[in-house]
């Protein structure tokens, strides 16, 4: 095993948690008031972290480059949280939710923490509605669940189309009770750019004030980050626009390991590009699925007529649609995982039956549901010899109900009425499973450093299912850290404020000062941005939804000698003493340029497809992914050593024991 | 399309700011309006002056960073949607732009187009909250039913963004929709019936603290808000305020 713990305590699965909890150190209250913890990202995982950890009493500092902590990029997470509360009475269990959880990671990711991960999901709810989230209810006054893709069961909990948004005040109202309490010091506007070790301990941190441009030093006995994913590495992604990985790319490369880079997952169901300004990608909800049927024209003449406008979707019969999902996995249909209906759609318009300008859109189409729901609607209101236009027309009302910002939001970019033409949709880059290598207690490999949320690497796998990651942000930072950190931190109630004066605070400050500064004297001839729209562009054709070897080797040399190119041309203007966007996204192109070559040596090296990591060399004949157990069964931590060519890979071996290893199949 | 954009310009909070004209072409209906400023950003990067500041980060309308004064009216002509979600088919060929930080004593400009809205976050923290600690020992999820009816009218208070176009749309720069969004949310809830009081005094001095204006019941900023937060919040957290004063 080498250098990577995992610390899984022993025993039987269901009481790993539990024996863990009544064995580990405890602070006592009085010295917990001694004790600073730092959390760089206020989304659920550091805004659950951070509002716990100081009820607690401890002293906690949040970070966020955002102007408050609600704006964090869970705030945009649409469709819902699982949970193994079984109010359906469907049989879920908390072993169901894990038995999905880990067939949908493709057997890649930590029995022991999924099984925790699990285990807490039903208190998450009760504290979330003990705080106030407003969850979708029936009539009967009880909490509603919808069904997400991968699972035989409804135990999705939602608020509309806006589900983290809702989680995400909650947490911040949290945080907020702490703010007023004086037990969080909230830095908005701030940007952490470095760690700071001390004796090999994560010891602080370097933040760079957003408005005013100081470099400001900050002390901590424990630091935590929760700073979210890397997709923005592709340009184009679900993400918001300042979604970044420079803080777990700075701690990496201060000793982090980071694990399973090439675990990104591409969200099936997000609206086409449409041209060459493009920003951002915008996602429509897995939850559509429920009711929507994803399809393409059956003939290639349909098809292209389609695409030249000749021809429009609904006046296509029934016979000459190709409800692909449903044909090719007939017992999940349309809510088979993400990675599968991705390639799927993928596979379709590769072959040409594209239904956009670009050839590279399906349908999503509502019309089904409409009727479905209309002559439910006109059975309970008891409705005689309703006309089909009346019971589309009651149909739409509940789809409206149900998914009406949603629909709303499709129109206002698209410009064309989802409840009369089917919806236009694409794969995007949308989520990374890959991340911080952490053991059982969260802890990176570097003491004191703790990652959480879609900063670590732990529970998803090589896939995560749909409502699964406000999920595991919010366990991760209600339930989990707020034990565990205890334990490393019971050692710390005699250490005493860290100061900031020490060499090592002076080095690293000395660092970014350095690297911003040659940003700014750089003065080259292109702007961030072209080199990130470059960067993006190798991502997406060569490391995107399926990959292979000689492409993946293409792609490391290409971005290598981008990477150069950057360091001597970008031309970033302003100043570093003011409020200067082009120079935070400097720096975190920077950092993409770096993580992108290790991403694209990680999927190299695994040679196997599993969930969203597609090996074009590895495939069945009918095209679904090809994993192999036997070789590649293990987490990838890798260990930078001075270049992302040079990194280190460690392995962790993944046991199954409760679970049989199976071949993943959704038909 | 092209287009002549007027753009207020401000160095810092210090600095006396003012409107800049710059002419932009090569805009496609289909860009949104930020994607607009971000063709001209680049001009201007590639001419080697600074770029205009302006907030913005999830651009699909959910995270309340993006503001703007686009025309006089928050979030610009559209209805419903905030100005990362407006796109550029809304203007014609040839228009004018005038595109301004929102207004109010209590939003100071930080840059050029970004604005301070802390003041919002003091009046959260004084209060927009429910007292439980998040142990995870709290009382099973369906305990209390709340009738649906309830729970969708505390929804829809809870959709406020927190993005300050109420504010921006007032004349009097009142946060009384914003304040009342936060407040009614948990009063509607049994949850947050019990420190109800409390909650809406400490909500109600922070918020006149800060310097928001008061309302006088125009309607403008039920109209601007880009999630639609209706004014009937206003009325609620005003009963809340008598009650809760008179006790």
């Amino acid at each position: 095993m080498g250098v990577l713990d995992s610390k899984v305590p022993q025993g039987l699965l269901a009481e790993k948690w539990v024996n863990h909890k009544n064995k580990i150190n405890l602070v006592n209250p009085a010295n917990k008031r001694n004790i600073d913890i730092i959390l760089v990202g206020t989304g659920l995982a550091g805004g659950s972290a951070a509002a716990t950890l100081a009820e607690l009493g401890y002293n906690v500092k949040t970070f966020c480059y955002q102007d408050s902590p609600r704006r964090a990029h869970s705030i945009a997470a649409q469709g819902g949280i699982n949970a193994a509360k079984n109010y359906q009475g469907d049989g879920d269990s908390d072993y169901r939710l894990f038995y999905d959880t880990v067939k949908g990671g493709d057997y890649r990711s930590r029995e022991s923490n999924v099984y925790r991960l699990a285990e807490v999901s039903g208190n998450i709810i009760d504290q979330c509605v003990a705080q106030g989230v407003p969850f979708a209810r029936e009539y009967g006054g009880l909490l509603d669940n919808r069904s997400f893709g991968g699972v035989l069961v409804s135990r999705t909990f939602y608020a509309k189309g806006q589900t983290g948004q809702q989680l995400l005040l909650g947490c911040y109202s949290a945080m907020n009770r702490q703010i007023n309490r004086g037990k969080i010091q909230s830095y908005t506007r701030h940007e952490m750019l470095d760690v700071v070790l001390v004796d090999g301990k994560a010891r602080g941190i370097i933040a760079r004030d957003l408005v005013t441009g100081e470099i400001e030093r900050h002390s901590a006995h424990a630091v935590v980050i929760a700073s979210g994913g890397y997709g923005n590495v592709f340009f184009l992604s679900t993400n918001a626009m300042g979604s970044n990985v420079t803080a777990a790319w700075k701690v990496h490369k201060k000793g982090a390991f980071f694990a399973n880079p090439c675990f990104t997952q591409i969200h099936p169901t997000c609206i086409p590009v449409s041209g060459e300004h493009q920003s951002k990608l915008t996602l429509m909800s897995e939850s559509l699925r429920n009711d929507g049927r994803i399809w393409v024209p059956k003939k290639l003449e349909d098809a292209k007529a389609i695409r030249e406008g000749k021809l429009k979707p609904t006046q296509l019969a029934e016979e000459d649609r190709d409800y692909y999902l449903e044909r090719r996995y007939p017992a999940f249909g349309n809510l088979v995982p993400r990675d599968v209906a991705s390639r799927a759609a993928k596979e379709r318009c590769d072959a040409g039956f594209g239904v956009n300008k670009t050839g590279e859109a399906v349908y999503l189409d509502f019309s089904a549901a409409f009727m479905r729901y209309g002559k439910e609607a006109v059975s309970t209101q008891k409705i005689e010899n309703a006309s089909e236009e009346q019971i589309r027309e009651l149909g739409k009302a509940v789809v409206e109900a149900k998914y009406g910002n949603l629909f709303q939001m499709y129109e206002k970019i698209v410009d064309e009425n989802p409840y009369q033409t089917p919806m236009k949709i694409y794969p995007a880059v949308h989520y990374t499973m890959g991340g911080l290598w952490v053991d059982y207690n969260l802890q990176t490999t570097v003491p004191g450093l703790y990652a959480a949320g879609e900063a670590n690497f732990s529970d998803h796998g090589a896939n995560r299912l749909g409502a699964s990651a406000l999920m595991q942000g919010l366990a991760d930072g209600y339930f989990v850290l707020p034990y565990t950190m205890g334990d490393y931190l019971a050692n710390d109630i005699r250490t005493g404020k860290i100061p900031t004066d020490s060499p090592e605070f002076d080095e690293a400050e000395r660092n970014i000062r350095g690297q911003l500064e040659r940003f700014l004297n750089t003065k080259g001839t292109k702007s961030v941005d072209y080199f990130h729209k470059r960067l993006g562009k190798i991502m997406w054709d060569k490391v995107g939804m399926s990959r292979n070897a000689t492409g993946l080797k293409e792609a490391i040399s290409e971005i290598k000698a981008l990477r150069e190119e950057f360091w001597n041309e970008v031309r970033v203007p302003g100043t570093i003493d003011s409020m200067n966007p082009e120079l935070e996204k400097a720096g975190r192109v920077a950092d993409f340029l770096e993580l992108g070559e290790l991403f694209a040596k990680d999927a190299l090296h695994r040679e196997e497809s599993c969930g969203g990591h597609f090996r074009e060399e590895y495939q069945t004949e009918e095209g679904e992914a090809l994993r192999d157990d036997e070789n590649f069964m293990y987490v990838a931590a890798w260990e930078y050593t001075g270049e992302p060519a040079n990194a280190i890979l460690h392995k962790e071996e993944l046991k199954y024991e409760n679970i049989e290893v199976k071949t993943r199949s959704y038909k | 399309m092209n287009l002549t954009l007027k753009i207020w310009r401000q160095k810092d909070a210090a600095s006396k700011g003012g409107i800049q004209t710059y002419p932009l072409g090569g805009v496609e209906p289909d860009m949104s309006f930020l994607e607009m400023l971000d063709v001209l950003n680049q001009e201007l990067i590639d001419k080697g002056e600074e770029p205009v500041v302006f907030d913005h980060d999830c651009r699909e309308g959910i995270c309340g960073t993006c503001s703007l004064q686009i025309n006089g009216e928050p979030h610009g002509p559209d209805r419903g949607v905030t100005t990362c979600q407006l796109h550029m088919r809304m203007f014609k060929d040839g228009d004018t732009i005038t595109i301004e930080p929102f207004r109010a004593k209590a939003f100071p400009v930080i840059k050029d187009l970004v604005v301070d809205r802390s003041s919002f976050e003091r009046i959260q923290q004084a209060g927009g909250y429910i007292s439980v600690n998040t142990s995870g020992n709290t009382q099973d999820a369906n305990s209390i039913p709340i009738p649906k009816d309830q729970a969708d009218a505390a929804f829809y208070a809870a959709t406020c963004i927190g993005c300050g176009a109420c504010v921006a749309a007032c004349k009097n720069a009142s946060a009384m929709l914003f304040t009342s969004a936060k407040v009614s949310q948990m009063a509607l809830l049994p949850q947050g019936e019990i420190e109800a009081d409390r909650r809406v005094l400490a909500m109600v001095e922070q918020m006149d603290k800060e310097g928001f204006g008061n309302c006088t019941n125009t309607g403008a900023c039920e109209i601007e808000c880009p999630k639609g937060i209706s004014l009937e919040n206003i009325a609620r957290m005003n009963r809340e305020y008598l009650r809760a004063s008179v006790k």
